[in-house]
């Protein structure tokens, strides 16, 4: 039994799935940075990505169920060839479409003009800011990444992105720059807005402040700079029984760059498939309710202080 | 052991209510208050804390402030900027008494 489990036993609580309301779509492995807290160990040197034909057992899957989310996550999504058309039939499947986004891979020209067809489709845009502290910001995510981000993140604002009334939403998100847990959302959020109004004038609809993963190239740091028993204490130490109601892997269903499914992208990263053995998306019409999660220790991440929904 | 401090030691706080449990109650029960949101944020009051631990020169204290300021929102040049504001009042305190030695100077000499 792992240590969430066991946490899990201490309060009598099960995590059994519920109906599915999200689709999360990791497009693949494939990304401009290599982010030094990145659970999926994604980097300009992987070539995992999503094909046309995954995209269309999706875009199926998608059609097939009634997701009030579309979720779409990389890795960079938007070096994924052929993004532009999962985004746009997409758009037109859910109420709410996401692309999860590092801005710089974003504000590189291409011929699809990803932008545009955001903006166009009302694809809401979920952009990483892990601090207003440039030094802290390119420990994490590399050099020469803060000047780049701080400019997309005015031209979003420029084209409507993060303005009121638009409908155009742009989300931060503020992962810890290190081995300690998340700023309370309410307070990072009010904190962030007037920093980044008075320093850049930047605009942005809400943020979300998560745990790092204890996975991937995470995991790698935790382990060689001797924070990783200290990191997982603190996890445990902070476990939330009030979180589990809410957690994400409820009614989340991931589909990884080839198509196999899980319960989150957390689970993707450490190999846990849905429903405990592999299972292609174009092999099941809808994601089951009542199935147990799979989980593992990392889990202790979402269910630390005010969790991870 | 090898030094007196023990980082492990931070943990064991509560241990010195074991003699004397009332006076330990009543001083982590205001301890809690203090920190507690009222007109400042729980953040700007552990930048405070942790100026002056820097200022006492508490490695208990200085462990347990920079963690909290970064799980409560401040970045580093925040909880840098704290700090300097610790060093200026220290710095200032010696060198504001530097007029009682001009004081003195001025008694005794000619």
């Amino acid at each position: 039994m792992n240590s969430f489990l066991r946490n899990l036993a201490v309060h009598r609580l099960q995590l059994t799935r519920e109906r599915a309301t999200t689709l999360q779509v990791n497009v693949g492995r494939l990304c401009n940075l290599a982010c030094r807290h990145c659970h999926v160990d994604a980097g300009p040197a992987r070539n995992e990505v999503m094909d046309r034909q995954t995209m269309e057992a999706v875009i199926d899957f998608a059609r097939r169920n009634s997701f009030a989310v579309i979720d779409i996550t990389g890795g960079a999504p938007e070096l994924v060839p052929g993004i532009a058309y999962l985004l746009d039939q997409a758009a037109a499947l859910a109420p709410t479409v996401m692309m999860r986004s590092n801005l710089l891979a974003l504000a590189e020209r291409s011929a699809d003009n990803i932008p545009e067809l955001c903006r166009r489709r009302k694809i809401t845009i979920v952009a990483s800011f892990p601090s207003t502290n440039r030094g802290q910001t390119e420990a994490q995510r590399g050099s020469g990444v803060w000047e780049k981000s701080i400019a997309m993140r005015k031209k979003l604002n420029e084209a409507g992105y993060g303005v009121p009334g638009t409908g155009l939403n742009l989300f931060l998100v503020s992962n810890p720059a290190g081995a300690f847990l998340p700023v309370d959302q309410c307070a990072a959020e009010k904190k962030f807005r007037a920093d980044l109004a008075r320093k850049w004038g930047i605009r942005f609809t809400g943020l979300f402040t998560f745990a790092n993963m204890p996975l991937g190239r995470f995991k790698i740091w935790l382990e060689q700079s001797g924070n990783y028993a200290p990191y997982m204490e603190k996890l445990a130490a902070s476990f939330n029984p009030a979180t589990v109601a809410g957690l994400m892997c409820r009614s989340l269903i991931n589909v990884s760059w080839d198509g196999c499914l899980y319960d989150c992208d957390f689970n993707m990263a450490a190999g846990l498939p849905y429903s405990g053995s592999p299972v292609h998306i174009s092999e099941v019409p809808e994601a089951g309710e009542g199935i147990p999660v799979a989980t593992g220790d990392h889990c202790l991440a979402c269910t630390a202080g005010a969790g991870f929904t | 052991m090898n030094t007196y401090y023990d980082p492990r030691d931070l943990a064991r706080f509560a241990e010195i209510g074991e003699d004397a449990p009332e006076v330990a109650k009543r001083f982590f029960d205001y301890y809690q208050a203090v920190f507690a949101e009222g007109e400042l944020t729980e953040r700007e009051k552990a930048l405070i804390a942790l100026a002056v631990a820097h200022a006492v020169q508490c490695p208990y204290c200085i462990d347990a402030y920079t963690t909290a300021c970064l799980e409560k929102g401040s970045n580093r040049a925040e909880m840098t900027e704290a700090i300097h504001v610790a060093c200026a009042i220290r710095g200032g305190a010696s060198l504001v008494h530097g007029v009682q030695m001009r004081n003195i100077c001025r008694k005794v000499s000619l």
